[in-house]
């Protein structure tokens, strides 16, 4: 039996396939689909954590107990993680761990394209890294085993157009789930204090000495000898890149990117005159090789940003420049925006007009950065809003009174906001903070968080309350507006500004798209062209059907166009009645 | 068919048009018509009513899910503008089919932007074979708006050498039951037009 599957699809499909049933992951660009592929199998336990670092502790806690365990995130996910993961690899498991990191070259979705191949290095983790559908699905099961040999922990490493390319992947039949599940105390080896971390540190290295070994015959580092002249070395998705415009080349494909097999290496560059190192981002196989004293090409000729293509790949070989073609008709771009109806707009459209300064977080309320909404001002990473808005606060002191918000979503904050929130309390800081809670992780597709009140596996639980948190870390001021309702968002809003010390204002809607909320669309609005003066008011919402139409000056008018809204698209949430002052919208 | 057989093509919309699902159908038809098929595609923020593409390549090997600048064979833009983005993709050759819906980006609602209306005879100007099709209102006719993708399938299905046997099991296996009669309609108009 053959499917058609994407890059995630057939890692879970590989999980099922290779008895594996436990899983932990947060929600992440381009890792997303994993685990809710995985959760869909019979019999299998899977999580959404409420952070990386929470999964990865979950997994390893399943792999002590002697589970096959695996955790998934994006890239910058495993900073969150980085903690745990850099000591599991002391300790090593008594079942099996497998981490996924999913890459996003071009940050399609991220906000940065930090090569995870380091982290492997860094860490003293074996990599493998597939380069479609049909080898992630095998590089999986693969890792398992190599966690089961070694007793390490295992990366698995894609990259955005492994995670989300589809191609034709075999299926297999799964072996039966086998547990071995006991409890069995090893104190020496999991409890890292100085004494044993040292002592397991070595271990360390003759693991890795035994990986380099076992990577030398490893059935996916791949020789193929085509060409004596030119040759190519690569990983990942840029082997299809190059196999699509250099098939004559020869190639060292390698499946495993940590340790390298530098016998295996050496062997290939007696072999072939020319080397060409093919690696999307950082150097990294190209450093480790020139140091082993081969001569290759790398980054003199490759670009150290953005993915791959065959172009890119097949220009920087042939040393052809990159010619501009002058754009001969011009297309406007196309951001993405925040849907119609999004709660989030009435929000940031209140805060642009306190003019404030913002400090944002991830998620989809991140978009209102762009104009006309222009309602943030800073975007670092997960949870970072609050610790931004307290640290600014705190050194504006007087100058920053009444003029610092941190905008935070419901499940963002879950994420990492709620210990630096706890920092404002105790440090006794001054600035409000906005949760937009929209009962739901949106941006990545409507996932689970402990606010939801449901599992993955979409069993009702136990749902945070998260007055009652924010109330417990110590904040005195907090009060819940409804976004859709400007006027008192507003007022609320600038009275929490007065305010001595720290407010936690809640914005509570649900998201515009999210189904279990049942949210019935109000009928479309209309423009009533008579009435309107076309003043632009309602423009400054930037909501997707609301457009601008010229018409022709008449007499003793001023006016030089009017609103239309796209009835086809207005979901009738009435943000734009309550922004006209000329009631011309109905 | 260009370089090693491999044929590429290239959807290209907007967050919410149906490419995804499109792209998704005609890989499984190329795949029960026995070739090797790959495809890219974009997640994340085109949910938001960003661009969205579609790169899917066919032949007896294939191994890159991107096509190269200059190697698309066959363009299908779901959207009029986006027919404009991707230019450097496409090869001297190529046969562009182009859905007559506009959809404003926000620069083109405040004012700022012209939209680019004349896309077409743009199109028809540089390349031999352009074929403009109104995917929505035949959609309608057919009995759902949201079938347009399928409309464009049946148009881009006339440039593919599969059995139009293989299109009807592949569209039908796709939908629940009470849409498969609406979208076998759409994909024989889009086909017929």
């Amino acid at each position: 039996m053959k499917e058609l599957m994407s890059g995630n699809e057939a890692i879970a499909r590989g999980l099922y396939e290779a008895g594996v049933r436990f899983a932990a992951a947060y929600p992440g660009t381009p890792s997303t689909e994993i685990i809710e592929e995985f959760s869909k199998y019979e019999g299998v336990y899977a999580e959404w954590s409420p952070n990386e670092k929470v999964a990865v502790e979950v997994a390893i806690g399943a792999a002590l107990a002697g589970e096959k365990a695996l955790a998934i995130m994006k890239h910058v996910g495993v900073n969150v993680a980085a903690d745990p993961i850099f000591t599991v690899s002391y300790t090593g498991i008594e079942g099996a761990l497998v981490i996924v990191t999913a890459d996003d070259p071009s940050l399609h979705s991220s906000q940065n394209e930090q090569d995870n191949r380091n982290y492997a290095k860094f860490a003293k983790i074996p990599m493998l890294e597939p380069a479609d559908a049909e080898e992630a699905k095998r590089f999986v099961k693969l890792a398992f085993e190599i966690s089961e040999k070694f007793d390490t922990p295992v990366f698995l490493r894609t990259t955005t157009r492994v995670s989300h390319s589809k191609s034709v992947v075999p299926l297999e039949d799964p072996v039966p789930y086998e547990d071995k599940t006991k409890i069995s105390f090893n104190a020496e080896k999991y409890v890292m204090v100085p004494a044993e971390a040292r002592k397991r540190r070595i271990e360390v290295e003759k693991r890795m000495q035994n990986l380099k070994v076992f990577a030398e015959t490893f059935s996916e580092n791949k020789m193929e000898i085509n060409n004596p002249e030119n040759g190519i070395i690569t990983a990942g998705m840029p082997y299809n890149y190059a196999k699509d415009v250099f098939p004559e080349f020869s190639y060292l494909k390698l499946g495993m990117v940590n340790p390298l097999p530098e016998k295996l290496i050496r062997d290939f560059a007696a072999r072939v005159k020319n080397i060409y190192v093919v690696e999307e981002l950082d150097p990294y196989l190209e450093e480790q090789i020139k140091a082993m004293g081969i001569k290759v090409t790398g980054k003199e000729i490759f670009p150290y940003t953005n993915e791959f293509d065959p172009g890119i790949v097949e220009d920087a070989i042939k040393g052809k420049e990159k010619t501009a073609i002058a754009p001969e008709i011009t297309v406007p771009s196309r951001p993405p925006n925040l849907c119609p109806g999004c709660p989030h707009r009435g929000l940031f459209y209140t805060l642009n007009k306190l003019k404030v300064f913002v400090t944002g977080d991830i998620g989809c309320y991140t978009l209102a950065y762009m104009k006309p909404l222009s309602g943030v001002h800073s975007t670092i990473c997960m949870g970072a809003s609050i610790g931004m808005a307290h640290g600014m606060s705190k050194a504006l002191k007087e100058k920053g009174k009444g003029k610092i918000v941190g905008v935070i979503g419901d499940s963002t904050f879950i994420h990492s906001g709620i210990t630096p929130l706890l920092d404002m309390a105790y440090n006794k800081s001054n600035a409000v903070i906005i949760i937009c809670d929209n009962s739901t992780t949106a941006m990545t597709g409507m996932q689970e968080h402990p606010g939801t009140g449901y599992t993955i596996l979409g069993e009702g639980t136990t749902q945070l309350d998260l007055e009652a948190l924010v109330s417990a870390l110590g904040i005195k001021n907090i009060r819940v507006v409804d976004p859709y309702d400007l006027k008192n968002t507003k007022a609320v809003i600038k009275e929490e500004l007065a305010k001595e010390g720290t407010s936690v204002v809640i914005s509570k809607r649900p998201c515009v798209l999210f189904k279990r909320a049942n949210l019935k669309a109000q009928e479309p609005v209309q423009v009533d062209p008579d009435k309107c003066t076309g003043c632009k008011a309602c423009l400054a919402l930037g909501c997707p059907p609301i457009s601008w139409k010229k018409v022709e000056k008449k007499e003793g008018s001023k006016r030089e166009g009017v609103a239309v809204i796209d009835k086809y698209l207005c979901n009738g949430c009435g943000l734009c009645l309550q922004v006209c002052k000329f009631n011309a919208i109905k | 068919m260009t370089v090693n057989d491999v044929k590429s093509i290239l959807l290209a919309g907007v967050g919410g048009q149906g490419v995804l699902r499109a792209s998704d159908i005609m890989c499984m038809a190329i795949m029960e018509a026995g070739l090797d098929v790959k495809k890219s595609e974009v997640h994340g923020m085109a949910q938001r009513g960003g661009c969205v593409t579609s790169h899917v390549r066919y032949g007896r090997k294939v191994y890159s899910p991107l096509a190269k600048p200059g190697g698309i064979d066959v363009l299908v833009a779901f959207e009029k503008m986006e027919s404009l983005r991707y230019l450097n993709y496409l090869s001297a050759d190529a046969a562009i089919i182009v859905n007559s819906e506009e959809i404003y980006p926000p620069a083109v609602n405040f004012g700022d932007a012209r939209y680019p209306d004349d896309a077409v005879a743009f199109l028809k100007n540089k390349f031999k074979i352009v074929k403009e099709i109104d995917a929505t209102a035949l959609a309608r006719k057919a009995g759902n708006i949201k079938a347009a993708n399928v409309v464009l399938i049946g148009a881009i299905s006339n440039l593919m050498d599969i059995p139009v046997s293989i299109w009807e099991k592949v569209i039908t296996n796709s939908f629940p039951e009470k849409l498969v009669k609406v979208n076998l309609t759409a994909f024989q108009m889009g086909r017929d037009d």
